[in-house]
């Protein structure tokens, strides 16, 4: 039997068993209660969710615990017999609810208990979900670097797994130069591209802001803002394909009608349009916040016989301040992952160099490359992705954090 | 931000007339009136011919000063909402007056005319003259920023900027190019300081920011912000109706010190504070001006019954 | 009178700023707007050719022959401008229609790309000769253009003109399923617990900050981890819907439980108080008051959420979501594409045709998430209740 099967299988004896659960613990109730509800501690419903509670956690436990120490390897019990024993335990806890159940039973009690226990497990998913990041992330980062020292990784130069490649498919030993794994070039390329698309993005979405929140008349505000709006739902999928097919091309006209050489995979071209990607994502936060600032900042200001300009910068942007460095720290987050546009517009080779003309990498792309090419699993040039994944989840996890908390002090300002 | 023209408001000047004319009292010095001058582009409003004057038994109160701020039929609207009829009003030179009356009654709005902060409300339709120094605030030729470099206000709730004292008094200066960096300005700033009774309290602590002092320390640093470009007029907006007695006391000894040099209007709902404050008041009740005189007059022998009645408690 | 004549100039010079900021705002906001323009000028102009197809009429000869060698099914002349996809279908046709067997039938069938090419004055790889040929038939009517159903009814194809996104909206709908009904459930309790249940201690911050955290984790990261977690230790099938739902379900999970804390919180907590004072347990005050009231903000929440998975790719090629599917899946184990990597791959293919077969693909995804955000807007604006 496959896993889905003995899920389903589970799942088919345990539905039907709370159902019956449900009913013979209320009537359990009713009949114990000599058919006066009022009687009874809690409503005839409760009784019979009390059975369910009952009947399934044992069962459910158990064979989340079977799974575990399977998943682990230190049982090896066959899955029919772990199903039969749940199920019977399920059986077992039934009996037990149609027992214990009487007039004075505080199955409310017992079953907001068991709802709340519920709840809690629901919410600890988002606590296993960032540990599984971390672990999964972490336990073949460490695979890597055992074979890659961790100095060279973070400090040299030259990224050519091409050879570990080779390696992995048991060529190696040819004697060719060895695979070197320096992760410079890649973090160099990420941050020119996210610099440029920063660049693009900051301003253009920081006056967009100001002119909506400031300027612009309640009509136009109610259209334009939905407008921009657009702009952050279309998929990161789709600005890669209009970055590689119609920006990139547009890019080497400009640049050799200039003079100037340019890769059709330039640095450039990424990072206008991960830049017009952000711009809303800059605009709404700062316009949140500029709106969030009190109209009575603006009237004094205004009675001094400021303009709407000086009072925009003298007055607003500064005491709007840490929100828009919070929304600029998440933009750069969120340019560093970025993947699809640079996976379809940026290059594939490694390169250091300040020229956004040429082609260059980042570290997003060579995770994608190194993990959906035909490598084995443990073959260093796939395990480099997790390394690379870890120093992306470092990074960002320090810039959400602290964007979080200069939005909470700014919060707090006007509380 | 569009200046709403004074001619194009869709109201009935009809009704405009026959509201004006049960009693929108004023402050008559000279019997001549300048109808529609230095108004070229807009056709005198009806509601400027002069209203009746109700000044009943008493003679109208005679000014020591010369007429600061001159309202001539002054009506405004919010959208299709009249808000001001025909309001008319000499308000003299260097002393205080007091507008008071009942909430809603439009003396908030009237005082926000007189800087033009109604502006900054998309839908407000005014009609009428209002004359700073005999030149029209609404004139075509006017420019906002001057007007109000000239008429300071001072708000309800404090509003210092989250910046240090020391800037929330230097702003103004700074952008209206009044005085430049380092001593020149650190003398205004004393000196403006110094007027609004701070100085002593704050001198050693500049650079903390504006926003941690107590609410009648924060108003009486927007005093100081709004003195320190020596404006002709102050517009104070119920000033201390956010402040405890005490800071309010504080704030009213304040104005007192300011009345010799500055134009000082004041709307308060508090009567015992106009009376201890202004020399003269206006009451206000539905967007009319019901009495223009001296405190004294309004409070002790009131020429109308609605005045009466609102003095003595008896509405509002 | 020099003063004031300062004044005045300052004054100029002041608005003369003013104007300048206030045309720059305007600029800005301006190139976002034609940034939008162009966008959807340019993804239109390059996709809505694709949803018509030139389709050619032949002879279709069903013989001994023409059953093991297809392509001697119709003429020579003709051949070439014919969809090889058309002819290896020529002898299930005989299978699944025994009476055909050893008659001629005329009949309309889809051209091949090439064909299509030349008449959308696109590169075409057609011979001078073939395409002299097409031009005749072009002009006899027997080439037409007609509404491209391939690209509905088929699934992903080597061959432009019989490429279709079948098999990728099945693919979508299929991981989808498996996410929302995996982020939905979790989602809702999660944001129950946390805006209703737990008191705020140690354990409920630390839960808090994991959850804006992951919400600003980058996608792939969450590839990583279904790859590391799904497919490699629990032994989830790779490509399948399975693996790329649970994995994009994980993303999900904090925007559902960010926006229905938000839906929750809006709730006033006089009805809460309300509630206890009839007596109402915790429980009986969440699902009898609380969660009806909220339900509108908790789905339109949840639609959003749903359209950012269903636009979300790179995660997805990490687990292997971009295989080669020609036909749709049967299941959540088996091998499957979602719209959004079908595009990607599309958009690597070499030949020209597939660019507009991707622009169309887009255009058709971006449809979709449109509507959905349209949908979640409109629901927020007709259940909106003010406190």
């Amino acid at each position: 039997m496959s896993t889905g099967q003995i899920i389903l299988s589970f799942l088919a004896g345990l539905l039907p068993l709370a159902l019956l659960a449900y009913g013979l613990g209320r009537r359990r109730a009713l009949t114990v209660a000599g058919g006066q509800d009022r009687a009874l501690h809690s409503r005839p419903g409760f009784y019979g969710w009390y059975a369910v509670v009952l009947m399934a956690a044992p069962a459910v436990a158990l064979a989340l615990l079977a799974a575990l120490l399977e998943l682990l390897g230190l049982i090896d019990a066959p899955e029919t017999l772990i199903l039969a024993a749940a199920l019977a335990l399920a059986a077992g806890g039934l009996w037990t609810a149609e027992r214990t159940i009487q007039p004075g039973l505080r199955a409310r009690n017992i079953v907001e208990g068991a709802v709340r226990w519920l709840l809690i497990t629901a919410a600890s998913v988002s606590i296993l979900t960032t540990l599984g990041i971390l672990l999964s992330i972490l336990l073949e980062a460490m695979r890597f670097f055992q074979m890659v020292n961790i100095w060279e990784f973070l400090t040299g130069t030259t990224w050519s797994p091409d050879t570990a490649f080779l390696g992995g498919a048991g060529r190696g030993g040819e004697g060719q130069a060895e695979a070197e794994f320096g992760s410079v070039p890649l973090f160099a390329g990420t941050f020119m591209i996210t610099a440029i698309a920063m660049a693009v993005a900051v301003p253009i979405g920081l006056l967009s802001a100001i002119f909506l929140s400031e300027y612009a008349p309640l009509r136009v505000r109610g259209a334009v803002k939905p407008a921009l709006e657009v702009l952050a739902g279309i998929p990161t999928v789709v600005y890669g394909f209009f970055a590689a097919i119609t920006v990139a091309p547009l890019v080497v006209d400009v640049a050799t009608a200039l003079g100037l050489e340019a890769s059709y995979q330039n640095a450039l071209t990424p990072g206008i349009v991960m830049g017009i990607m952000i711009i809303p994502f800059i605009s709404s936060l700062s316009d949140d916040v500029i709106s969030a600032i009190p109209m009575r900042m603006r009237e004094g200001s205004f009675a001094l016989g400021a303009t709407p300009s000086e009072t925009i910068k003298h007055i607003l942007l500064p005491a709007a301040l840490p929100g828009i460095v919070s929304a600029f720290i998440l933009g750069v987050s969120r340019a560093l992952g970025e993947t699809m546009i640079v996976v379809m517009a940026a290059g594939l080779r490694p390169n250091l160099t300040a020229n956004p003309l040429e082609s260059m990498t980042t570290v997003t792309v060579r995770i994608v490359d190194a993990l959906t090419g035909d490598q084995e699993f443990s073959s260093p040039e796939t395990l480099s992705a997790f390394a690379l994944g870890l120093v992306l989840f470092l990074i960002t996890l320090v810039l959400n954090t602290v964007a979080l908390i200069i939005v909470r002090r700014f919060q707090q300002q006007y509380e | 931000m569009q200046m709403p023209q004074p001619n194009d408001n869709p109201g009935d000047p009809e009704g405009v007339v026959a509201r004006s004319s049960m009693g929108a009292a004023e402050l008559r010095e000279g019997s001549d009136t300048v109808e529609g001058e230095d108004r070229p582009q807009s056709t005198p409003a009806p509601g400027v011919t002069r209203a009746p004057e109700v000044g009943g038994g008493s003679e109208a109160a005679e000014p020591t000063h010369p007429t600061k701020v001159d309202v001539r039929g002054l009506s405004l609207w919010y959208g299709d909402t009249q808000a001001l009829f025909d309001v008319s009003l000499r308000i003299p030179e260097k002393d205080v007056t007091a507008l008071i009356g009942p909430s809603g009654c439009g003396k908030s709005t009237f005082l926000r005319c007189i800087n033009r902060m109604n502006d900054l409300i998309s839908a407000v339709t005014i009609r009428g003259q209002l004359l700073l120094d005999e030149a029209d605030v609404y004139g075509s030729e006017v420019d906002v920023v001057q007007l109000r470099s000239r008429v300071g206000m001072v708000f309800q709730q404090p509003n210092p900027f989250p910046k240090s004292i020391y800037e929330n008094v230097a702003y103004a200066p700074r952008i209206h190019g009044l005085a430049k960096k380092g001593a020149e300005m650190d003398e205004l700033v004393e000196t403006s300081l110094r007027k609004a009774g701070l100085w002593k309290e704050v001198s050693d602590r500049l650079s903390m920011p504006g926003t941690a002092l107590s609410g009648g320390q924060q108003q009486r640093l927007c005093i100081a912000r709004a003195i320190a470009v020596n404006p002709d007029v102050i517009l104070m907006d119920e000033p201390a109706s956010a402040l405890d007695p005490v800071a309010t006391a504080t704030i009213e000894e304040l104005i007192d010190e300011l009345r010799s040099n500055y134009t000082i209007i004041i709307v308060t709902h508090n009567m015992q504070q106009a009376a201890r404050v202004a020399r003269y008041t206006a009451f206000f009740h539905l967007g009319e001006v019901i009495e223009f005189d001296d405190t004294d007059t309004i409070f002790t022998n009131p020429s109308q019954k609605r005045t009466e009645d609102y003095i003595t408690g008896r509405f509002g | 009178m020099a003063a004031n004549l300062q004044a005045e100039k300052r004054i100029r010079q002041r608005y003369r700023r003013e104007q300048r900021f206030k045309a720059l705002c305007i600029g800005a906001i301006t190139l976002a707007i034609l940034f939008i323009f162009v966008f959807f000028a340019d993804i239109i102009q390059r996709g809505y050719t694709a949803f018509y197809q030139a389709q050619i009429q032949v002879e279709v000869t069903y013989d001994e022959r023409s059953l093991e060698i297809p392509a001697a099914a119709v003429s020579e002349e003709v051949r070439p401008l014919v969809s090889r996809g058309f002819l290896r279908q020529v002898p299930g046709h005989v299978q699944s229609d025994p009476d055909l067997k050893g008659r001629t039938v005329t009949r309309w069938v889809t051209a091949d790309t090439g064909v299509n090419q030349y008449l959308k004055d696109a590169h075409t790889g057609l011979s001078p000769q073939e395409k002299a040929t097409v031009d005749k038939l072009h002009e006899a009517g027997r080439i037409e253009f007609a509404f491209n159903t391939n690209f509905f009814t088929r699934g992903d194809s080597k061959m432009p003109e019989m490429a279709g996104i079948k098999s990728a909206v099945v693919g979508t709908i299929l991981t989808l399923a498996v996410t929302m009904a995996v982020a939905f459930p979790l989602g809702l309790m999660s944001a129950v617990y946390l805006e209703e249940f737990a008191t705020d201690n140690r354990f409920t911050r630390f839960i808090e900050v994991n959850i804006n955290n992951l919400a600003a984790v980058p996608s792939i990261l969450y590839g990583l981890l279904g790859l590391a977690i799904f497919i490699n230790f629990l032994g989830v099938p790779r490509s399948s819907a399975l693996a790329g739902g649970l994995t994009l379900a994980l993303m999900t999970l904090p925007i559902i439980i960010i926006s229905t804390r938000a839906a929750l919180r809006a709730v006033p907590d006089s009805i809460r108080e309300g509630a206890f004072g009839v007596g109402a347990s915790r429980l009986q005050m969440v699902t009898h008051h609380v969660l009806p009231l909220s339900l509108p903000g908790i789905l339109t929440g949840s639609i959003i959420g749903m359209a950012q998975a269903m636009g979300e790719t790179a995660p997805l090629l990490l687990v292997g979501m971009m295989a080669f599917i020609p036909s749709a899946p049967d299941g959540v184990t088996e091998p499957a594409t979602v719209l959004p990597a079908q595009i990607f791959t599309w958009a690597s293919m070499p030949q020209r045709a597939f660019d507009e077969l991707t622009a169309a693909g887009i255009l058709v995804l971006l449809a979709v998430l449109l509507t959905l955000n349209a949908t979640a807007v409109l629901l927020r604006k007709r259940f909106e209740r003010r406190w």
